[in-house]
């Protein structure tokens, strides 16, 4: 094994420090992390510009090195890249299985950092049981007639593009299954209403109403949806969303160097703990990347890290809100807050983290069966 | 060089060579056979013929050179097959005594984890039940002393060859570098942690074996959701301390230890040896608990009974780990090296 970043990495890792440097000044990380809204058009242009999304889009012959490296450059840094990790994901399954047309559009949005995408594919009825979703694409002639609704549709208050997964109706010639589309949020029928979390996070339901729309934003084919998804759950678990640790870590040590906590024995004890899951984390979050670096479908390592990673960041959030008192409960901004309130924030933005991505149960459920080859349960 | 998870193909061989030498050598009958005292002599020299003691030694010294990643694969390989001989114990205090030739041909060595008590003695020494010759620290000196093993070890957790022995009655050697002691220790430590990832693994995998062939209300127990949720816990704790243990080889290998590595707690990174062995120690003291745990819980009543084999492992996982210390110290060992205290 060995745990050394190439050249190339390391000169990555500074140019992306750099641009954060020079991009993110106090207004724009306050606003990300206060309103809601954790994206910054600034910070998606600057990467954009420097080729940085580009690099760090997943898909065959890419670097997964280089996405790994921008979502835990960001976290440790408290960069807002939620929206921007959405914009290189669904990037990367357009290219990956989209049209020339798609990747033209929508595609070259996303990359430039011009325009955001929310995903559409929770819906009221029902969360990880994505099979069971209503939301209905029909054919019509050359178009399609899409109803429906969808809960969790993150940034789509400021997305230019829904990545939407519907059931088709089976005709005559079809058998029906599942279509996604790639659509412009300006598409007529669609309207957004806020959901307003504790979670730090503003999401958004989504409504779909009678919207007709071409055929030339069905991604993949029709009725194979499903092979879409999972090209993009073979992205999204365990690359991203693990880093965490690291800057809970450092905010809980400048409060706790400041308060004289820091030379407490039972402060000092479970920040050594958080410092080794912090290293755990990492370095089953590597593993994931350099098993997809090797050209290997990096599902259940994904799910190893994805569940260790949140729920250890859940824990020791909570215990460094306990253990910092009552300045632990004082929110961002507030004067007299523990690490200037960053430690209700991790409380808070790690609540969901267990849920959003995968649950901590679908995973389990897939290292159970895939990694240790039981049997399906349900 | 680049980030790469996979062993090397010398360090394949190794796991191959080792894997299938314990598992046809040590198979549970000998580890039962070498109860109480914890030591299968035969199996010891078998590793002896296959020069595996020497491994660790430089080539100049006699030794095969193998580098800490080659080690700690071996290490691994004994762990998963509980392994009675003192294999881990030598290879750590013969590194301290490389080239002082005090040891002699065929002896074992070990390493006294803690100081002398005033009275000059080394409580609770691993493999002192059988080694001639222990290393470790008396009155602020590094030693070397040799003398008889009593080759009785009192009732213990782990079943492991355990005993005090003298830091100052028999043949006595004094050691120049005293901090050569704590770069030994933490050696000590990745290597006792890579054979509890070995325990923490086969425990995992006796546990799906058990809960796959195991009825309950018409189907095996592996199908219920509740005891497939309990096992799917175990391998990132398995894996984050199998890769932690070869972090620490790494830095090692690569000498990033007395600070020539790197230790930076605003982004994370750290590459100094030290921090490392002590994570990956305390890691995978953890993973084999709470392997041994749950695998035995799934057993049923079957789990503790003797006959059963998820026992064995166990006690071993508490018996190897907490001979060092509590754990609780441990970490609070591990923030002084990351954090320094304020005046």
């Amino acid at each position: 094994m060995d745990f050394t970043l190439e050249e190339k990495h390391q000169a990555l890792r500074t140019q992306i420090r750099s641009i954060f440097e020079d991009v993110l000044t106090d207004e724009i990380l306050e606003a990300a992390h206060t309103t809601g809204t954790n994206h910054s058009p600034e910070l998606a242009k600057a990467l954009a510009d420097a080729g940085i999304l580009a690099q760090a889009m997943p898909g065959p012959g890419q670097d997964p090195v280089a996405m790994w490296m921008l979502s835990s450059e960001a976290e440790k840094f408290g960069a807002p890249i939620d929206a921007i990790g959405m914009m290189t994901m669904i990037a990367g399954v357009l290219d990956a299985v989209g049209t020339e047309h798609q990747k033209a559009t929508a595609g070259a949005d996303l990359l430039s950092g011009e325009k955001a995408v929310c995903f559409g594919l929770t819906e009221p009825g029902g969360g990880s049981d994505l099979p069971a979703i209503t939301t209905r694409s029909r054919r019509d002639g050359d178009s399609w007639i899409i109803n429906g609704a969808k809960m969790w549709t993150t940034m789509a208050h400021i997305a230019g593009w829904v990545f939407l997964l519907t059931k088709t109706e089976a005709d005559g010639e079809h058998q029906g299954g599942f279509t996604v589309f790639i659509l412009p949020m300006d598409t007529p029928g669609i309207t957004v209403d806020p959901i307003w979390t504790m979670s730090t996070e503003r999401s958004n339901a989504t409504f779909y109403d009678d919207l007709r729309v071409g055929n030339e934003w069905v991604v993949g084919e029709p009725g194979q949806g499903w092979k879409v998804l999972s090209v993009m759950l073979g992205f999204e678990r365990g690359m991203g969303n693990t880093g965490a640790l690291t800057p809970l870590l450092r905010r809980f040590h400048d409060w706790a160097k400041e308060s004289g906590a820091l030379n407490d024995p039972l402060t000092r004890e479970h920040m050594a703990q958080i410092a080794i899951d912090a290293q755990v984390a990492e370095l089953l979050t590597q593993r994931t990347v350099w098993t997809a670096a090797t050209g290997q479908p990096p599902g259940t390592e994904g799910s190893i890290a994805k569940v260790f990673a949140t729920e250890a960041y859940q824990r020791h959030a909570r215990w460094a809100q306990a253990a910092a008192g009552p300045q632990g409960l004082l929110g961002l901004g507030v004067d007299g807050a523990a690490a200037g309130g960053w430690i209700d924030y991790d409380v808070r933005h790690s609540t969901p983290q267990t849920l959003q991505g995968g649950t901590s149960e679908i995973n389990r459920n897939n290292i159970a069966e895939r990694h240790l080859k039981m049997p399906r349960a349900r | 060089m680049a980030i790469d998870f996979s062993l090397s193909p010398d360090q394949q061989v190794i796991a191959d060579v080792f894997t299938s030498f314990f598992s046809q050598e040590s198979g549970t009958e000998v580890v039962r056979a070498a109860e109480p005292l914890g030591h299968a002599p035969e199996l010891w020299s078998k590793l002896q013929d296959m020069e595996a003691p020497a491994m660790a030694l430089p080539e100049a010294q006699g030794g095969a050179g193998a580098t800490m990643a080659d080690l700690v694969v071996v290490a691994e390989a004994l762990g998963r097959a509980l392994a009675p001989v003192p294999l881990l114990e030598h290879w750590a205090a013969s590194r301290v005594l490389a080239g002082s030739n005090f040891l002699a041909d065929g002896e074992i060595a070990t390493l006294a984890l803690r100081p002398s008590t005033d009275e000059g003695i080394w409580r609770l020494v691993p493999a002192g039940a059988i080694a001639q010759v222990v290393v470790g620290l008396d009155d602020g000196e590094l030693v070397a002393v040799r003398s008889e093993p009593p080759l009785r070890a009192p009732k213990n957790h782990g079943s492991a060859p355990l005993a005090d022995r003298s830091s100052r009655l028999g043949e006595r050697l004094v050691l120049t570098e005293p901090g050569a002691f704590d770069l030994a220790l933490d050696e000590w430590r990745v290597f006792t942690a890579a054979a509890l990832v070995g325990i923490a693994q086969q425990a995992l995998d006796i546990g799906v074996a058990y809960a796959l062939e195991r009825t309950a209300f018409g189907r095996p127990i592996g199908a219920f959701q509740s005891v497939q949720h309990g096992l799917a816990e175990l391998p990132a704790l398995i894996d984050g301390s199998r890769f932690l243990v070869h972090k620490a080889a790494w830095a090692r290998d690569n000498g990033l230890i007395h600070g020539a590595g790197e230790i930076n707690m605003d982004d994370g990174t750290i590459t100094e040896f030290a921090p490392l062995a002590a994570m990956a120690f305390l890691e995978s003291a953890e993973a084999a608990a709470v392997a041994t745990d749950k695998s035995l819980h799934y057993h049923g009543g079957y789990g503790f009974s003797l006959e059963y084999d998820i026992q064995l492992y166990f006690r071993r996982a508490r018996g190897w780990a907490n001979i060092l210390n509590d754990p609780a110290r441990e970490r609070l060992r591990l923030a002084d090296l990351l954090w320094t205290r304020e005046a």
